[in-house]
């Protein structure tokens, strides 16, 4: 996955002149492309040591905090979108972060790995866990703790009463809308609370 | 191989008012400078100091070799974090001092008697008003940065309240919004033992020729414990016995952690003033910008300006990060430029004057956002 390409791709869903939160914002590069590109504003939130420097570094205000401490730290609906762009798949806590992402925002962003993409389903049938490029990990050494599909998320949006505003697919910085817990590595939601 | 450094001592003949309504008719302010104040005087960055240090931010006293190196040297320099071949620093001594400034051990020129215990109480507020007559006396209308530590970041969280339009950036470094109890009970041990030296003649122990050295190495001690963590502690001490073998008494020293901390007592005892502990550690508690807005922070910040940069260490329990987080949810809550970093490092609170990797390369890189946002570096006059 091209990493640029993916950024601008998701950077279209954000509206111009949003304060964002960015949930596991990496070394900033999504916010800063943000502020650079649609005139944004806001904080990342991040836990390593390395992309909170990396942060400074490219002049993203960036929190260090454990998203699995939660967001008390971020007031109801104080930011236009929150986005959690390959952070769900991390936390312990995922069902409550998903909930605190709509409480503290008034747009949440949500992108994360799609297990029901076709090469997954394969592998499985096979009897082996997936190793992709989006999934390039191991069983045993994989960061991500939760591995759910496309269709998973709307379930468990629907069980918390969430509204999604949009769904879809991307697959080398494209969006993918037919079929996309089969065709697509990666799946995007836009919910809000009702 | 450090700089020399060289104090300086400016006078102010006006007097200041104080937060408890008494005033200071005249003082002085002993403060170094390092680095070149640029062209447009926009490249001053003011260092504020903790409880038990001075202006001697950095560098070494012509003569004295290593043996007087600046408590910040490791942050503060050429080519440092905070860069003095970019910014001009300031380190200035606080009122009430006793390392320069006008303070207790002076003459109060009313009574022309030593001050003694009638050097009036000062708040972090106080102090920030006196810098700024420095700062503006300096020729500088706004501080590209204030920073502090402890204490001293209590007092770049208070500049940016009292001075919104004076200070461009905040760095607050293992801080707090307020004392907490367990906080104001450990000031307050290390008060009484001071106050409880029969040396210490209610505050006048100068008239006698004494010092209150019992009461301040007790003070010292208490104070060390709590700028440790356990992990340190037990590391560097464990369980060591200064002898090969226990010799059952109860008074000397047995462990090793004993005779460390008697150490570090007799050293401040010999060169700290008893009534400036007790001033300062009354500054540490009084502080409280949020009382004045019903005890809301996010209101008593409402009014900075400034970008902040602000620091906790993890296994400070002194300061703890719990702390820090209130001021930076103070802030977000405000929409102001913050950047907040957690340092997982495992000194305790006295990690802020230490080289951790992380922090030294986090504020360095803190240090040169600043100076690329200003285009006027090096343009000296």
């Amino acid at each position: 996955m091209n990493k640029q390409a993916f950024i601008e791709c998701i950077a279209q869903l954000i509206p111009e002149n949003s304060r964002v939160l960015d949930l596991g914002c990496g070394d900033g590069s999504l916010l800063s492309y943000l502020q650079t590109h649609r005139n944004c504003t806001g904080y990342g939130v991040e836990i390593d040591d390395k992309n909170v420097l990396a942060c400074v570094q490219t002049d993203v205000q960036v929190v260090q905090l454990n998203l699995d401490e939660g967001l008390k730290m971020f007031a109801d609906q104080s930011f236009d979108v929150v986005l959690q762009i390959d952070t769900l798949q991390h936390l312990r806590n995922a069902e409550t972060m998903l909930l605190e992402t709509i409480r503290v925002g008034r747009l949440g962003i949500v992108a994360f790995p799609n297990f029901g993409h076709w090469p997954n389903r394969l592998s499985i049938l096979g009897g082996r866990m997936p190793v992709t490029k989006r999934l390039p990990y191991q069983w045993y050494d994989t960061p991500n703790i939760r591995v759910g599909t496309f269709a998973d998320f709307g379930e468990l949006a629907n069980k918390n009463n969430i509204r999604i505003l949009d769904s879809f697919g991307i697959k080398e910085a494209e969006q993918v809308r037919l079929w996309p817990n089969l065709m697509a590595p990666t799946a995007v939601f836009k919910i809000e609370k009702i | 191989m450090s700089f020399i450094a060289i104090p300086q001592i400016m006078h102010f003949a006006e007097p200041l008012l104080l937060s408890s309504g008494e005033s200071l008719e005249q003082y002085h302010l002993t403060y170094e400078t390092y680095g070149e104040l640029n062209k447009n005087k926009d490249n001053a960055v003011l260092i504020c100091h903790a409880l038990n240090a001075s202006h001697h931010v950095a560098g070494v006293y012509a003569g004295d070799g290593s043996d007087n190196v600046g408590w910040w040297d490791s942050m503060i320099g050429p080519n440092k974090p905070v860069d003095t071949n970019k910014f001009f620093v300031i380190g200035v001594n606080n009122l009430g001092s006793c390392f320069g400034s006008t303070g207790p051990m002076h003459v109060n020129p009313k009574t022309q008697k030593v001050w003694g215990a009638d050097f009036p109480v000062l708040t972090v507020e106080d102090w920030v008003h006196s810098q700024e007559r420095l700062i503006s006396a300096l020729g500088i209308n706004r501080l590209t940065a204030v920073m502090g530590g402890s204490l001293g970041g209590m007092q770049a969280l208070s500049w940016s309240i009292e001075f919104p339009d004076r200070v461009a950036h905040a760095v607050v470094i293992a801080s707090a919004p307020n004392l907490n109890a367990e906080n104001i009970a450990f000031n307050e041990v290390a008060r009484r033992a001071i106050v409880n030296d029969p040396d210490f003649h209610g505050g006048h122990f100068y008239e006698y020729g004494v010092v209150p050295k019992r009461g301040l190495k007790i003070a010292r001690m208490v104070g060390h414990i709590t700028y440790l963590s356990d992990d340190v502690m037990n590391s560097k001490f464990g369980r060591s016995l200064k002898n090969e073998e226990i010799q059952f008494s109860t008074q000397n020293v047995e462990f090793q952690i004993e005779s460390y901390l008697r150490y570090q007592g007799e050293k401040f005892s010999e060169y700290f003033d008893a009534n400036t502990y007790l001033l300062i550690t009354r500054a540490l508690d009084y502080f409280d910008p949020a009382k004045a807005h019903n005890n809301n922070l996010t209101r008593a910040l409402e009014k900075t300006k400034a970008n902040f940069l602000v620091v906790s260490f993890k296994t400070d329990w002194r300061f703890s990060p719990t702390r820090s987080r209130e001021i930076v949810k103070a802030l977000i809550d405000n929409k102001r430029a913050v950047t907040y970093a957690e340092i997982d490092a495992p000194h305790g609170h006295d990690a802020f004057l230490l080289e951790d990797e992380r922090y030294i390369s986090l504020v360095r890189a803190y240090f040169e956002g600043i100076s690329k946002k200003i285009t006027w570096v090096g343009e000296y006059e």
